[in-house]
């Protein structure tokens, strides 16, 4: 969350900015040239030895299918007159062939239908989970500028047509490309003059190709944006379904949700059109062709240069070559969009954490006897977003092990800044934050986690139960270990009341839990973690009193020893620190304990007597 | 880990494909006609090995040049013929086609936002996003290939075997001996596969959820370094998806299996009769050629036969899942709410002549909708009454229902019993767009849309930048002027992102900015520093003087800017009065406001 008041600055805009004033151009990430095709090479390297077995297997059943008008002339030309001459063994020959070609055709067909299955379905497997996995390790800071329609958009829609291209495209490809070959080959053999002509018209449809591709290849990608536009605005409304209530803002909605559809109406038709552009230009090339070489054929025929039979069979075959062109269409118009996609989510791969995983990780020396806690050092640290606007000029600050800070100042002082600096969400521009005295960069990320853990003011439940959300904190926690965390921050009053206790669903029946309840399940979770470092930015602000008085109780006790920073609004909870800091404009300007700075005339003074008289 | 919400009825793929004929009817003629343009096309396909055939055994036999020009010109107008009407065929379509995509993605949009709370707290977002995206591209597809190629197909294939019946009637019946097996598979493996289909985009719509919380809660999942469990879930459903997707894959490997082998293998016993039959002199060998390539023009049609079916049958699936959404019941109107109340409301205390006026809870209850029957309600006979121009703090502790309450104002919920009067009407009788422009609310969780600042605030109502300059300066949001284009700067998920106080009181401002009569606040300073909280609360002040106020408070602070306090406790009102009353007379809420323990403070007294 920007936390700068006066001018929250966004970093790294330069990608972003909406050059058209259209907020869904800035949905290019930049992707590297060549990112796409290294993505797809090293999703299939890992399967080469069973894509090359898929290839193989289609070959041969292509091959079973293709010997079918073979074993047809072969029965005219030989079989018939040897059945004629009481020689039935060659019409054996065929009856035999020919079942062991169909058999053949079928078994290899549904062999080849398992095993490509069994390889798209690993490469879409391994693409969702590196595209999942990449989004969790990219830093906060992405997050925060990557909306989640968006992220959500690459790992479903575009995927999708990803799967799209490899359960029907490919297979299209190579049995068309297969056929081809196979018929170009035959028609040469049979008779090279006309095979030549009927090769050269691979030309024109190669040009066809290529021009289409171009021009889909466009259409597509403002296709793909459109829709993920669409998907950014329904994910919007559905998650804000209460102030679009409340606002009655349905109307509004309906019409801004017209415009968004609406365009993905028009580029989705514009994207059909060229495709049927595609098939009629394909279809006068093909059909054309026919007719030429019928034409020269005949006309050789005509002068004894060719036979009538081999004419015969060459047209036939030639229909048969341009039989597949229409699904050649479609595998592009899968390829078309899957490309599109794939580049996005290459640009979304390509994209390095700002926090990146330290190359030689260090350890931390083992936690002292009697002091969980652990030492604290911002050493000569700055930090300012990538774009220039500073956030917290130089500074210096010792926590040391065990102490409990507070950390007040109005909204946009850098309060959080400094939190999320602590919790390493982002890094500092400069100088380092020291963990007992290893650099934060240093650290392993589960390392880290396990020291420092932060618990935020959006108290996010993830579905599933009470439970398993309390034992994000520690996943081999027992049932035990969470209910006693919860008892001692005070929730499990509550989770006891629901329908199934701790094993209620939270998107389930009876499961609604307020926001103040979802807190509390927010500092059992911290609880559990038992980090040396836990920091607290605003985490009790949808707490009663007596919910934060339970909280600061089990900090008192069960988290005793422990480094703690607390950012807080509210003075109730400054009272339990052992230390105070008031910070204003990224800087500190006032750190002492609490009894120190009441008496002092400073800012905090004047809070204090504030938030008394409150009390009165 | 999420699962679908409702059971999937069973219901024939036909059955549920019917269902989408509201939205076909509107592109019916031209759908008809595509549908009629590719059957000529088809034919035209099979009249040009007959314009062949006449050429080899005419022009080209006579040597007759003038014959062979003519003949190549019909050829090449049959092709361009041809060409040209799969053309228009899908020219015909693809507008259509894609409005009826769009029209379908509009109404669920439009129905999901009138769908009751309760129906959106039970759904994660990620099923009604698969609904609106994957399912209804499946849905487009359907409509543009497998419904008018199993038509095309199926009327080629008809004309195909006719002609073989003409050619020889034997043979053809031999051609003919697998269909019914094939049928038969068909049938079988359909069934099963639908099944499979259902649970494929089930799980996506599962996978889908689970992507959306791990982008959603993020900051938890970092903070306590658990992507890697994140991950390891993700992983498990995306294998579970693969599992599924992989049985799907067996079973149409089976369909394609059959369809291909078996008129294969009819092909060979007619090729093998027809030779034999040639070899006796009871067949031309010209008309076994004929046949057998007609036969052979009709294995893409039969070989297509098997993935159209399948994707008919993911249609068929995707459709019920749409409409599963679409059968919802929205939120009635006023006069079917307060149909089935009409006999309760005359048992609830009447109201006494001016003393209506204001907001009034009478004798309400509360339970949510999808509670068991009989489960203790969240709210109980709740009687409470806020007088025209008074502002009424709601204090209890934490879970006692107090968010639930405020959303039975704006009817976000219904009441279960008693009522609930606005200025001396019942809200069950006013229509809920009435009713929510005059009551105005900012939530606990402040939500800001993409669009402006100044169109966020606006969304209250009032109007003009002089209204919305004194919603900002009552919420102290002056900041917004301050944003790299002011009040026009964009925020939400495709703009700015603002600070949770910032967003508060930009809440805050939208729910000012339109003077409303009422006005609901859930906890509306949680997130502000103090001094701002001070400054908002002197802004407050002026504006509640002659508002009625509904304010959930945790702070005394916050309760300070009310006239009044109600103490909600276990789903009761338990006291009412003055917060220095309260605090005297009520151990409940001084505990509350103080965080002394209760029972200490019995003691004191």
């Amino acid at each position: 969350m920007t936390a700068a008041t006066t001018a929250p600055v966004r970093d790294e805009d330069d990608d972003r900015e909406p050059a058209s004033g259209d907020p869904f151009d800035q949905d290019r990430l930049p992707t590297p040239p060549g990112a796409t095709g290294t993505l797809l090479r090293s999703l299939l390297a890992p399967l080469r030895g069973r894509v090359a077995v898929t290839a193989l297997l289609l070959l041969l059943q292509q091959a079973a299918v293709q010997a079918g008008p073979l074993l047809v002339a072969y029965a005219i030309d030989r079989a018939v007159p040897a059945f004629r001459g009481d020689d039935n063994g060659p019409l054996i020959a065929v009856a035999v062939g020919y079942l062991l070609c169909a058999t053949a055709a079928g078994a290899l067909q549904y062999a080849f239908v398992g095993a490509s299955a069994r390889v798209s379905q690993d490469v879409l497997l391994d693409l969702r989970g590196r595209i999942f996995r990449h989004a969790q390790e990219l830093s906060v800071d992405f997050h925060e500028r990557y909306t989640s329609g968006r992220l959500i958009s690459r790992s479903t829609t575009d995927v999708e047509s990803l799967r799209e291209l490899l359960e029907e495209g490919l297979q299209e490809l190579v049995m068309v490309v297969l056929s081809a070959v196979y018929i170009s080959v035959l028609l040469l053999w049979l008779d090279l003059g006309l095979g030549a002509g009927a090769v050269a018209s691979f030309v024109p449809l190669y040009l066809l190709v290529r021009s289409y591709r171009r021009r889909a290849g466009r259409v597509y990608r403002k296709r793909s944006t459109a829709i993920a536009a669409v998907i950014v605005k329904f994910v919007e409304t559905m998650n804000g379904i209460r102030p679009v209530r409340a606002f009655r803002r349905e109307a509004v909605n309906d019409a801004d949700f017209a415009v968004l559809n609406r365009r993905h109406e028009r580029t989705n038709g514009d994207a059909l059109l060229e495709m049927a552009r595609y098939v009629v230009g394909s279809r006068i090339t093909a059909n054309t062709t026919v007719a030429l070489v019928v034409l020269w054929g005949a006309y050789r025929v005509a002068d004894g240069s060719l036979e009538l039979g081999v004419l015969a069979a060459a047209v036939l075959y030639l229909r048969r070559l341009y039989d597949p062109i229409d699904r050649l269409g479609m595998f592009l118009n899968s390829a078309q969009s899957a490309a599109a996609s794939l580049e996005k989510i290459a640009g979304l791969l390509a994209q390095t954490p700002s926090v990146p995983e330290p190359s030689a990780p260090r350890e931390l020396p083992g936690r002292r006897a009697g002091l969980p806690g652990r030492d604290v050092v911002f050493d000569d640290v700055r930090f300012a977003y990538r774009s220039g606007g500073e956030v917290l000029p130089r500074f210096d600050l010792t926590l040391p092990a065990g102490q409990t800070v507070a950390v007040v100042g109005s909204t946009g002082a850098g309060k959080s800044t400094l939190a999320k600096l602590l919790a390493r969400f982002y890094d500092p521009s400069d100088g380092r934050v020291l963990l007992d005295g290893v650099d934060l960069r240093e650290l392993t990320g589960g390392d880290l986690r396990r020291e420092v853990v932060m618990v935020t003011q959006e108290a996010f439940l993830f579905s599933g139960t009470v439970a398993e959300n309390i034992a994000i904190g520690r996943p081999d926690a027992t049932r035990e270990e969470i209910e006693q965390a919860a008892k001692e921050i005070g929730a499990h009053d509550f989770i006891a009341a629901l329908p199934d206790g701790y094993d209620t669903d939270v998107r389930k029946r009876g499961g609604r839990i307020s926001a103040g309840q979802r807190q509390l399940v927010a500092f059992a979770r911290a609880l559990l973690a038992d980090p040396a470092v836990l920091i607290l930015d605003e985490a009790t602000s949808s707490l009663d009193i007596p919910g934060e008085r339970a909280v600061q109780r089990a900090m008192a006790t069960v988290l005793k020893g422990r480094t703690a920073v607390v950012i807080a609004h509210r003075l109730s909870t400054v009272e339990i620190a052992d230390r105070v800091l008031v910070m204003e404009h990224g800087r500190i300007v006032e750190d002492g304990s609490p009894a120190e700075l009441v008496d002092r005339t400073g800012r905090f003074a004047d809070l204090h007597r504030a938030w008394r008289d409150s009390l009165a | 880990m999420p699962t679908t919400p409702s059971p999937p009825e069973s219901r024939s793929a036909v059955r549920s494909l019917l269902r989408l004929w509201p939205y076909v009817r509107p592109v019916r003629a031209r759908l008809s006609t595509a549908a009629f343009i590719a059957i000529v096309a088809s034919c035209i396909g099979l009249v040009i090995p007959l314009v062949l055939k006449w050429m080899v055994d005419g022009p080209i036999a006579d040597r007759d040049p003038a014959g062979v020009w003519l003949g190549a010109l019909y050829l090449l107008l049959l092709g361009l013929a041809e060409a040209a009407l799969f053309g228009f065929r899908r020219w015909l379509v693809a507008r259509p086609l894609s409005h009826v995509e769009a029209e379908m993605r509009a109404d669920l949009y439009r129905h999901l936002q009138r769908l009751p709370v309760a129906f959106h707290d039970r759904w994660p977002s990620g099923q009604l996003l698969s609904r609106a995206t994957t399912d209804l591209m499946l849905l487009r597809m359907f409509l543009a290939f497998p419904l008018t190629f199993l038509l095309v197909n199926g009327v080629t294939i008809l004309v195909g075997v006719i002609i073989m019946l003409i050619q020889d009637w034997t043979l053809g019946l031999v051609i003919l001996v697998p269909a019914v097996p094939v049928l038969i598979t068909c049938v079988v493996f359909e069934k099963r596969y639908s099944g499979a289909a259902r649970r494929a985009q089930d799980q996506v719509g599962d996978l889908t959820t689970v992507v959306e919380e791990s982008v959603l809660g993020i900051r938890i999942i970092k903070g306590f370094g658990r992507h890697r469990s994140q991950a390891r879930a993700f992983r498990e459903l995306s294998g579970k998806l693969r599992g599924t997707e992989l049985h799907k894959a067996r079973l149409l490997a089976t369909i394609l299996g059959v369809i291909v082998t078996l008129p294969e293998l009819a092909i060979g016993a007619a090729l093998v009769l027809g030779a034999v039959q040639v070899a006796d002199g009871s067949l031309s060998a010209g008309t076994l050629v004929a046949f057998l390539s007609t036969a052979l023009a009709l294995r893409w049609p039969v070989d297509s036969i098997g993935f159209l079916l399948a994707m008919s049958q993911e249609a068929a699936t995707a459709t019920e899942r749409y409409f599963e959404v679409m059968d919802a019941q929205p939120e009635s109107g006023p006069a079917d709410a307060a149909a089935p109340r009409g006999a309760e409301r005359r048992t609830g205390p009447p109201a006494g002549a001016g003393s209506t006026e204001g907001l009034r809870f009478e004798n309400v209850s509360f339970r949510y909708p999808d509670a068991p029957e009989g489960s203790t309600p969240v709210l109980r006979r709740i009687d409470l009454h806020i007088r025209p121009g008074e502002s009424l703090a709601l204090v209890g502790a934490t879970g006692s229902g107090k968010t639930t309450l405020t959303a039975l104002v704006p009817r976000l919920h219904e009441v279960t019993e008693g009522r609930i009067t606005l200025g001396g009407t019942d809200i069950a009788e006013m229509s809920r767009e009435e009713l929510r422009s005059r009551v105005a609310v900012a939530f606990e969780e402040p939500t800001l849309f993409s669009a402006s600042v100044g169109e966020n605030v606006l969304m209250g109502g009032g109007a003009g930048e002089e209204d919305l300059g004194r919603a900002l300066a009552v919420a102290q949001a002056d900041f917004a002027h301050a944003l790299p284009r002011g009040v026009d700067t964009q925020v939400g998920e495709q703009g700015l992102s603002l600070s949770g106080g910032q967003r508060q009181r930009l809440a805050l401002a939208r729910a000012v900015v339109g003077r409303p009569d009422f006005l609901v606040l859930d906890d509306p300073l949680s997130a502000l520093d103090v001094h701002t909280e001070a400054a908002v609360e002197a802004a407050l002040r002026r504006v509640l003087a002659d508002t009625t106020a509904l304010i959930v408070a945790h702070r005394p602070s916050t309760v300070l800017l009310a006239d009044r306090v109600a103490l909600l406790s276990g789903g009761r009102i338990t006291a009412v009065g003055t917060h220095h009353e309260l605090l005297r007379t009520s151990p409940e809420y001084a505990h509350l406001m103080s965080g002394a323990p209760a029972g200490e403070e019995e003691d004191q007294r």
